[in-house]
This record gives C-alpha cells, sequence and structure tokens, in this order.
C-alpha cells in the first residue's frame, strides 16, 4: 500500500469517527488547499450519503475575492450546506476594535467569530485542515483536541491518543477541534492534490499581480484593505501563494509554477518552510502561534 | 514508497530532542527560516553551537525548563521512506505519553547516555515499548564524544542491554554508537568510530522492515458510521462504513455479525464508491449485504470462517494514566475503536515491577503503573489478545463523568482457561 493511501485511509477513518461520536460536527472551510483536501476526503468517507456536517466558513472580509468564489462553487458542486460568518458581524456585535495599522489583520479576530459560530449551533466537533508540520506548537497536538467553554487549549493537559482509538467524549460547553490530516505534510497535501486531480483557486499558480514590498522582503499582494503611504514601494510580480489566509497577512512568492506539477518541483527545491515564506503573523513572537490556539484559534 | 512510525525514547538530558534535530539537520529537512531563527538564538544566548533540541521542543514550558513535556512529531522523507517521528517526554511523570507514542509506533529508538549506561528508565521504557507490540529496537548509545569513543563503554552498555533484551524477547535490536551533538552515526557514518562497522541511524532506519499493513490475521472490520442517503435515486442504500482492522475481505464471502451473530452475504465492497473484489488492512470501506438486519456503530463484520471471541469478562494489561488511583470496583467505561460499553474493574491481579520486570501482587494502580486487572463489561466485546492483533486487542478506558482518557488497555486473555490465578497483595509492613 503507498502512503498516500494509507494517509487517506487514516483521515477518512478520523472523519467517520467524527460521525460517528458526534451529534452536530462541522467542517471549518478556509478556502485554503488542507480543506479542499478534505472536502475530497469527507467524499470518499460518506458518499454516496451526504456529509454529516456543513462546511462552515469565517469570513474575515479580508478574502481573496478568488476563494469566496471558489468556496461558493464547491459548495453548490457538492450540494452541501455552507455557513457563512462574518468577522465584520463580530466586530460590530461585541464592539471590537478594527485593527489598525499598515497591514490591519482581522485574523486574530477570527477566534471571536468562531467561537460565537460553535455557539449559535452548538457544533459539538469542528474538523480542520491543521497540520502537524506546519509549526511546532501544532505538532504537538493530538488529533481529537479537547477545547474547554471558551475555546481554549491547554497543552499540558491533553488527553493521552493511544492507538488510532479516538476520545471525544465531552462535558457540556466544551467542544473538540479534529484534525484528520495531521500527519501529512505541505508535500503530501500537493501530492494528494496532484493524484486526486483536485481543482484549486487560481491563486495558488503563477500570476500577475501588483504587490507590497515588506521590510521584511517578502511580498503582500495590493488591496484596498491596506493603508499604505508615499514609503511603500509597489511592483509588478509573477506570483503565487502557498497558503491561502487573509489577503493582508498572506505574503505571495514569486514563482513561475503554473500547474500542481510545477508547484510540486518547486516545492522540492524550497528551501524555506510554509509558514515562514507565508505568515505575517507566527514572526511576531517565538511561541504566537501557541499563544493564538490557547485563546481558541483553530 | 512506504511510512515508518518511530519513537524515541530514553531519559531525561539523554538528548533524544538533540537527536531528532540532528537526523533533521544532516538529513537537509530543516528550512532555512527555520535555521534562521536557530541562528538567532544561538547568537543571544552566546553559544557555539546553535541547540538542535530547539526543533522539536514547541511548547513555552518546555522551552522554559529545556526539557520535553508532551509527545511532539516530526516528519521527515528521504529518497526511501517517509518517516513520522514521534517524540516521547523522558521524565518518569509524563510516562504516559510515551506509551501514547509507543502506541503507534514500528520501530523504538532507546537512547543511553554512554556515561550513565543502562539505567530505570532504559528499562521502563523498552518494557513499555514492548509490552506495546513494538518489534524493532534501537539501542541509541549517545554522547560517545564525552567517553573519548571508548569502544569498551560502547560493549558494555551493550551487554547490560542484551539481558533486558533477553529477558523481553524482543525481536530486532540493533546497537549503534553515536554521538547526536557531533553528528557522528547519525546520517553519515563517523569518522571518530573506528571500531563500529554497522549502519548509521538513518541508514538503519531507511532500510529496516517495516511491519506488513494487513496484519496477517483474521479479518476483522468494525462498523464505524452507517451510510443511507435516502434520496430518490437511492432510496435503500445502506452501506456499513468502517476500517478494515484486519486481514482481507472477499465480495461474495458468507459473513456474520457480531455480537448478534446473526448471518448474510457480504454482497459488495465500496472502496470511493466502486465496487472492488477484495480489500484488505488498512483501507476504509464501506461492506453492502445481502439481507436487512439490524447493524449499528460498533457492531464487527467477519467472514463465518472467522472466530473471534465475543465476551463480558476479560483480563487485560492496563498502563494506567489517571493522577487518581485505580482500585478494584471502580466503574468506567470501554472504547473499543467504534464500541463504547460500560465496564467494571473487578480484580486488580498484579503489577509489574519494572525493576525486575516480575509480577507481584497489588491492590491498586498508580498513575504510570503497569498492572493486570479483570474487567466485567455491561454488553459483549468482540475481541482478540493484543499479542495475536494489535487493532482488535487495544482498547482504552475514559470516565465516564469528566470524559478523560484513565488508562491504556491491552486484552491479555479472553477465555477463562486462560485467566491467571490471584496473587494475594503484599502487605504494607512486614511484622
Amino acid at each position: 500500500m503507498d502512503y498516500l493511501d494509507r494517509l487517506e485511509a487514516e483521515a477518512i477513518h478520523i472523519l467517520r469517527e467524527v460521525a460517528g461520536q458526534f451529534e452536530r460536527p462541522a467542517l471549518l472551510f478556509s478556502g485554503g488547499k488542507d480543506s479542499i483536501a478534505l472536502t475530497r476526503l469527507a467524499e470518499k468517507a460518506f458518499r454516496p450519503g451526504k456529509f454529516p456536517f456543513p462546511l462552515v466558513h469565517i469570513d474575515t472580509g479580508h478574502n481573496f475575492e478568488e476563494i469566496i468564489r471558489y468556496r461558493d462553487d464547491l459548495a453548490a458542486r457538492l450540494g452541501e450546506k455552507l455557513i457563512v460568518r462574518k468577522v465584520e458581524d463580530t466586530i460590530r456585535a461585541r464592539g471590537l476594535r478594527e485593527p489598525g495599522g499598515k497591514y490591519p489583520s482581522r485574523n486574530p479576530l477570527q477566534t471571536y467569530t468562531l467561537l460565537d459560530v460553535i455557539e449559535e449551533f452548538e457544533f459539538d466537533a469542528c474538523i480542520g485542515g491543521a497540520r502537524r508540520d506546519e509549526e511546532k506548537a501544532r505538532a504537538k497536538e493530538r488529533i481529537f483536541s479537547v477545547r474547554d467553554d471558551f475555546g481554549q487549549w491547554d497543552p499540558k493537559r491533553q488527553r493521552p491518543e493511544l492507538w488510532n482509538i479516538y476520545n471525544g467524549r465531552i462535558q457540556k460547553g466544551e467542544n473538540v477541534r479534529v484534525f484528520p490530516i495531521s500527519n501529512w505534510t505541505e508535500l503530501d497535501v500537493w501530492n494528494y492534490i496532484q493524484r486526486e486531480k483536485i481543482e484549486l483557486p487560481e491563486i495558488y499558480f503563477s500570476h500577475e499581480r501588483q504587490c507590497v514590498v515588506l521590510p521584511s522582503g517578502q511580498l503582500l499582494g495590493l488591496s484596498e484593505h491596506l493603508n499604505l503611504d508615499d514609503t511603500d514601494e509597489i511592483v509588478q510580480r509573477r506570483v503565487r501563494f502557498r497558503t491561502v489566509g487573509d489577503s493582508t497577512c498572506t505574503a505571495a512568492v514569486e514563482s513561475d509554477a503554473a500547474s500542481i506539477d510545477d508547484i510540486i518541483q518547486d516545492l522540492l527545491l524550497a528551501k524555506v518552510s510554509e509558514r515562514g515564506a507565508t505568515r505575517l503573523d507566527d514572526n511576531l513572537s517565538e511561541t504566537g502561534m501557541e499563544d493564538r490556539k490557547r485563546n481558541g484559534y483553530f | 514508497m512506504d511510512i515508518l512510525r518511530f519513537i524515541t525514547c530514553g531519559s531525561v538530558d539523554d538528548g533524544k530532542s538533540t537527536l531528532i534535530g540532528r537526523l533533521l539537520y544532516d538529513s537537509d529537512s530543516v528550512s532555512l527560516d527555520v535555521l534562521a531563527t536557530l541562528e538567532k538564538k544561538r547568537t543571544a544566548t552566546n553559544s557555539t553551537d546553535v541547540d538542535l533540541a530547539l526543533l522539536t521542543d514547541g511548547l513555552k514550558a518546555e522551552r522554559e525548563q529545556g526539557i520535553t513535556i508532551d509527545v511532539a512529531h516530526k516528519y521527515f522523507t528521504t529518497p526511501r521512506r517517509k518517516f513520522i517521528i514521534t517524540d516521547a517526554p523522558g521524565h518518569v511523570q509524563y510516562t504516559r505519553n510515551m506509551v501514547t507514542g509507543a502506541s503507534n509506533a514500528d520501530l523504538a529508538i532507546v537512547l543511553v547516555d554512554a556515561r550513565q549506561g543502562v539505567i530505570e528508565q532504559t528499562r521502563r521504557h523498552t518494557l513499555l515499548a514492548s509490552l506495546l507490540g513494538i518489534r524493532h529496537f534501537v539501542l541509541a548509545v549517545n554522547k560517545l564524544d564525552l567517553v573519548g569513543y571508548d569502544e569498551a563503554v560502547f560493549q558494555k552498555i551493550v551487554a547490560d542491554y542484551q539481558a533486558i533484551a533477553e529477558q523481553l524477547k524482543l525481536a530486532h535490536v540493533q546497537a549503534i554508537p553515536l554521538s547526536a551533538l557531533h553528528g557522528d552515526n547519525i546520517v553519515r557514518r563517523s569518522k571518530h568510530i573506528t571500531w563500529y562497522a554497522g549502519p548509521s541511524l538513518l541508514e538503519h532506519l531507511e532500510s529496516v522492515p517495516v511491519a506488513t499493513d494487513a496484519n496477517p490475521h483474521e479479518p476483522r472490520f468494525q462498523v464505524q458510521y452507517v451510510i443511507r442517503p435516502q434520496t430518490e435515486e437511492l432510496p435503500d442504500y445502506r452501506g456499513y462504513a468502517g476500517r478494515i482492522q484486519s486481514g482481507t475481505y472477499r465480495a461474495g464471502d458468507k459473513v456474520r455479525i457480531w455480537p448478534s451473530g446473526l448471518e448474510t452475504v457480504l454482497e459488495a465492497i465500496e472502496v470511493n464508491q466502486q465496487a472492488v473484489p477484495t480489500a484488505e488492512a488498512p483501507l476504509g470501506v464501506v461492506l453492502r449485504l445481502r439481507d436487512d438486519i439490524d447493524i449499528s456503530r460498533g457492531d464487527t463484520i467477519v467472514p463465518i470462517a472467522a472466530h473471534p471471541a465475543v465476551v463480558r469478562e476479560l483480563e487485560a494489561t492496563l498502563c494506567w494514566m489517571d493522577e487518581r488511583p485505580l482500585r478494584a470496583g471502580r466503574k468506567l467505561l470501554v472504547q473499543h475503536h467504534a464500541t463504547v460499553v460500560k465496564a467494571a474493574v473487578t480484580t486488580i491481579l498484579q503489577k509489574t515491577n519494572i525493576e525486575t520486570f516480575e509480577s507481584v501482587g497489588t491492590d491498586e494502580a498508580k498513575l504510570n503503573d503497569i498492572v493486570r486487572v479483570r474487567l466485567k463489561t455491561a454488553s459483549p466485546l468482540v475481541a482478540d489478545e493484543y499479542r495475536q492483533n494489535r487493532d482488535t486487542g487495544a482498547f482504552i478506558l475514559v470516565d465516564e463523568q469528566t470524559g478523560a482518557t484513565l488508562a491504556a488497555g491491552l486484552i491479555a486473555a479472553t477465555d477463562p482457561e486462560y485467566f491467571t490465578q490471584e496473587v494475594a497483595a503484599e502487605p504494607a509492613f512486614s511484622i
């Protein structure tokens, strides 16, 4: 059995455990390649039946428009229910402050919208496309990760996770985050997308884009949400995105990769890790991700 | 290409995190930005070498205390294999995490500090790994640079470990002298250790045979979820979704449903909505049956020639993982994959002394204890012995109220004929 078949079998098993153990699960869909791969895995796990969960998208309002289009098309093609909740509404309802600065990121505010949507629909399990190879705090997370009333992750109180037996028993108010592709690497996901011939949003492939050059040298796609001034250098480059988060905090990489084959070649040569290349928020501090996860982030 | 899952274990400061860091570093699996972070740290602390342990110690408390608290997973690939590393903590109080890591591993690297030799943790971790069914062991004698790369030191440790290996009947042990700090025999052969002709650690990891997937056991399949579209096109479709836990399934075979014992025919096996003639572990499939029988999550479907034990009483070895000790009479839940049943621990039979590996009488199990118990369940379990089947022989114990995972359970006997004679508990004080 090939290693991709084994990873796929593991993910399908986990998805079916979610369906079997929880009453109101949801699949958190970001529009990124990992959550797109999850929808393919869900098809393999549950067809010819319906998904036993809706797709939930937290729309920051700073998303790439290609992603929003892709999201709506995918939900329609799958014939599955899509729930969208907007960070903007959370900001208004909770009286939160809009992030400021030159590159205002609503990324941290997503957590509030996520916790609100979990409460609104009483979701007891949220499936996400996070992988352990992304970041070192994630490397420590369980496949079934129990969160308290406030969505918080306590790394010191994690349940032992033995064999492939997943314990999803929770008390009222708690919920579980489930990561079926925990053991996949970025390259595994791309190999899977290639094997399964999964269509992706255009922004993953090389295209011309106007970008701002950040002090770090990273490129950020130009958008109306940025507060630029005269000192900013705007350039036109051939770029693609390695990960898809908010347009205000996801950097582009220069690339001519126009197909999945090209991307895989790129990746084999790439010497900078996925998050390092593209995420502005993780560079904030050494423990950026751990802190956000403790507070209920994905 | 296949996958090898391995665990690293050993005591605190044996250099596990450094070893993994070195493995990643020397096999070019660390990216530039991560290296830059390490370099920054090196300059900040005025050290001469980058601290490779930082590649795995991910939590704040771990970096503060310089130790590993929780299991971390790392991934790397060589042209030969994909590797999943589980870095388990060395501290005694985190032993349960070591068990967690070992439950999914094909191979264990047992680290020993050349200056310390074989110590209690070496014995404990080897015992746990072997108990959990790991067949391949690497005795990694680390920090050889600190004993002048002395062969006699290495041989003494190998001899000491040999005694453990014989006692536990370990199947395969490869001893490798190395220095994780300097990269001796990790990826490349050491220039300093001229008296050793064996493989480097990575060479060994790349060539060791992985346990076969479709473990050569009787077929087992447990229903995880029932697919019933109830649409116009498929009004009567009923598919039993689950994972083949062991063996091979063939369409057309007569099968029996457990625990009900009802018989029917396996009409079709579907993978991704396509009918396939056969399928084997660990594939996820949908089984279609000829007759409309009441089947739900947790039921087991096996060919009629297969004979799983269907029992309400069994003996098991537990790795107790809760702060609150276990005493006989405790009620809890057994989670046996997709089956969850109420159960009671009727007797605590004995405890394994991890120093001598001998069994002694006891009336309780404390955190990190290994005990043999007898369990009674409220409804039948379709069970196998762990040594026969690492999948269907495993279960966990769960606290009914909090949902906490209390213990790892390995089914030791399902037939009362082979149950243990009770050993009297040793008195706390001898008179």
